[in-house]
């Protein structure tokens, strides 16, 4: 199963690397991981999609909480959540075709933002189920070029998961 | 050592100049003075280290410094001295190299003291900011090379941030479960001044080692300890770092509950009480063995399930509920499935336990498993030649069991783990996860330097002891007196009897051309003693004790002896080679 395990870190230069690291010696699978900086300008945050059963997040869990420069790890998973993507997508557009292809942006909601003499480029935000929908409907115009960030993701609510609380185990069960 | 009246002069002259210039430049000092200035603040009395071009302003610091510095023979022996060190002292060593191969050759040292949790601050020198990055002369990674390997790693960027970085390091290093930090210094900021202000408060927020444990978690132990029949401690590394060992032993007295430990756990409970199984696993004792795989609980203190104890994971200890105790909640069911886990500091939960413990019921267990102990025990047949095992028993018999014992890595290892009765903490100091040859000659040194008075032995084979014996200079140049027992059989023995045992006695290049140990001793400044009968055991070992030199004696042992019982690699515990 794929849980989304938002990392908070200190901005400490090499982070990316332990963090990074550690999850392919350890031989953890990354689906997507982004990272970038909060509210508090000494703490990142990491969203890391990961995918594998409760033991193995278990460890994930308990490893990445051996790092000193991790400070808090919330599954969100577990709780309602929101998350986002932004895709930039470069598509062939012939003239014949533009109409088609704008409809089709209109539809998803997505913008163009840049405009060549045999392309559009695209940006869409949305969850993964959007984004890969919105993908699969230019496809038969020819996609040349297509950029993902990798998911990030914020806890539905008054709740938050950036305030610091001690340790507990049970983040992750 | 006539040296050391002409450098005490130099020195004396120098520390004029250094006076003047002090009190020209007011408070500020260089990063290395910092540096060292920090160490000593943080209660830091030996480094083992050596210099090279970006170490250099540390080692101008070091000139004058009141810290206590050993120069060995190559980083890899200064590592392990410093890993030695913390091991028997407890407090944490410190080893000092210059930036590349000064840096890359701790490596294998800082790994070892990862791998077996030791409390160790690596300082390396690094190339100036300015050439960070540009494959500078001697520049290497060194904080991206060890980042698998360590606790945590510092690159410092700013003098000013130095003495913060030195405290949060050697916190870092020595609470929690143990480990490896290092401190890599650019030369910059090393020479470059700043105002010394000690720290006072760490900051860091990702770093909350758990030491009392969840009392619901106990309580259950607790109640999972008085139903069991047959218990059984497995006891490891963590009851010794934690310094848990009279816990242990009042526990397991109070539950009539047989101790068998680890490799690293040896010495944490006496192994002449008669609960003691000694070592369990690949190499364990046929009664700690059985032990584990007839026992209905099985009660680890500070242990790590690793694949030498376990073997096949599936069978085993199967009969057993399993209580983990461990201040690593990462080792909580890493290797195999734990029913009741307690994570905090061993010392604090066994005293826990012991509030609400009651006598044990384990009597019949005890009375078997006693039996077992009689009918089983570690053997080798004597012959009319030196035996190996003989060797470690005879060194057990006139040290009483009290020496610090290194060893390296392999037979020999395994025998002393056997043989010799270990009864203290910290009196064991081997290199057990990563399985370091050349560790014991080192750490050796580290051991002496750390408890000036005792008597400390490194058990070594002739393969192991060549990968770090210039050490045997820095013992003579400190005069410090280890004996370095040297069971020479002229074979990898270990690697020797995996080739007799599984690959078809094809001793595919593990047969070993060895110097001539006495005049290598004696070359070096040591003594060297060569023994070849069972006759000469004896006065041999008693002529190294009473020596104030160090001394190397080369055992010119059976040579195809193996060592027993051994679980095949992967096998069932219960079922052993013999």
């Amino acid at each position: 199963m794929k849980h989304t395990l938002s990392v908070m870190v200190e901005n400490n230069p090499g982070v990316l690397a332990r963090v990074a690291g550690l999850f392919s010696r350890r031989g953890f699978n990354i689906d997507s991981l982004a990272v970038g900086r909060t509210e508090n300008p000494r703490v990142s945050r990491m969203t890391i999609v990961v995918e594998g059963d409760d033991t193995t997040l278990e460890q994930v869990n308990k490893q990445l909480h051996k790092l000193v420069d991790v400070i808090k790890i919330s599954d969100l998973t577990k709780d309602a959540y929101v998350d986002r993507e932004l895709v930039m997508i470069k598509v062939f557009a012939e003239p014949s075709e533009r109409a088609e292809i704008m409809q089709l942006v209109d539809i998803f909601r997505a913008r163009i933002v840049d405009v060549g003499p045999k392309t559009l480029t695209i940006e869409v935000t949305g969850n993964e189920g959007k984004i890969d929908a919105f993908e699969l409907s230019l496809r038969s115009f020819g996609i040349k070029e297509l950029v993902r960030t990798g998911k990030i993701a914020m806890l539905r609510g008054y709740k938050t998961s950036t305030k610091n609380n001690n340790y507990k185990e049970e983040e992750v069960s | 050592m006539q040296s050391n009246v002409t450098k005490k002069v130099l020195r004396s002259r120098k520390g004029n100049v250094r006076k003047r210039k002090k009190e020209t430049s007011e408070a500020q000092l260089s990063g290395a003075e910092i540096l060292l200035r920090s160490l000593v603040d943080e209660g830091v009395e030996t480094i083992f280290g050596y210099p090279g071009g970006q170490a250099l302003p540390i080692y101008d610091a070091l000139y004058d410094s009141k810290i206590n510095h050993i120069l060995c023979r190559h980083e890899q022996g200064a590592a392990h001295a410093a890993d030695g060190y913390a091991r028997a002292t407890g407090r944490p060593g410190v080893c000092l190299a210059t930036s590349g191969p000064g840096a890359t050759n701790l490596v294998t040292g800082i790994a070892n003291a990862f791998m077996d949790s030791v409390p160790m601050v690596a300082i390396t020198g690094q190339v100036p900011q300015s050439l960070l990055g540009r494959d500078s002369f001697q520049e290497a990674d060194i904080t991206g090379i060890t980042l698998p390997i360590t606790k945590h790693s510092y690159l410092v960027r700013d003098t000013s941030e130095l003495a913060q970085t030195v405290k949060e390091a050697i916190y870092i290093a020595t609470t929690g479960r143990p480990g490896p930090v290092l401190i890599d210094l650019p030369k910059d900021v090393s020479s470059s001044l700043a105002e010394y202000r000690r720290a006072d408060k760490m900051n860091l927020p990702g770093y909350r080692p758990v030491l009392d444990a969840d009392p619901v978690q106990v309580q259950e132990a607790a109640r999972a300890i008085i139903q069991s029949r047959r218990p059984v401690i497995y006891a490891g590394g963590g009851v010794v770092i934690s310094g848990a060992h009279e816990e242990l032993l009042r526990i397991a007295e109070l539950l009539m509950a047989p101790v068998c430990n680890t490799l690293l756990g040896l010495g944490g409970f006496p192994g002449d009480h008669p609960l003691s199984l000694g070592m369990v696993g690949m190499h364990g004792t046929k009664y700690a063995n059985f032990a584990i795989s007839e026992c209905d609980l099985l009660i680890a203190v500070g242990a790590r399930f690793d694949d030498r104890v376990t073997g096949n994971v599936e069978t085993f200890a199967p009969e057993a509920r399993i209580i983990h105790i461990d201040i690593d909640p990462a080792e909580i069911g890493k290797n195999v499935r734990v029913d009741i886990p307690v994570v905090g500091d061993v010392k604090r939960v066994l005293g826990q336990l012991l509030e609400i413990l009651k006598p044990g019921l384990a009597e019949a267990w005890r009375d078997k498993i006693l039996a077992w102990k009689k009918e089983y025990p570690l053997t080798y047949c004597e012959k009319d030649c030196l035996k190996p095992q003989a060797i470690i028993r005879e060194i057990c018999r006139q040290t009483e069991g009290k020496a610090r014992i290194t060893t390296e890595v392999g037979q020999h290892q395994m025998w002393t783990a056997h043989y010799y009765t270990f009864t203290k903490p910290r009196s064991f100091i081997t290199s057990g996860g990563l399985g370091t040859m050349g560790y014991g000659l080192p750490a050796a040194i580290g051991v002496q330097v750390g408890c000036p008075d005792e008597l400390v032995f490194d058990i070594a084979g002739d393969g192991s002891i060549q990968m770090n014996i210039q050490e045997l200079c820095t013992a003579v140049n400190y005069e410090l007196p280890v004996n370095v027992a040297i069971l020479n059989n002229g074979y990898l023995g270990m690697v020797r009897q995996w080739q007799e045992f599984f690959y078809n006695r094809r001793y595919s290049h593990s047969e070993l051309l060895n110097p001539d140990f006495i005049k290598l001793a004696e070359a070096y400044g040591a003594e060297g003693i060569r023994v070849k009968r069972p006759a000469e055991l004896a006065p041999a070992i008693e002529q190294a004790i009473n020596s104030s030199k160090p001394v190397m004696l080369d055992f010119i042992v059976d040579r195809e002896e193996n060592v027993l019982p051994m679980v095949p690699p992967g096998g069932a515990l219960n079922k052993m080679l013999e």
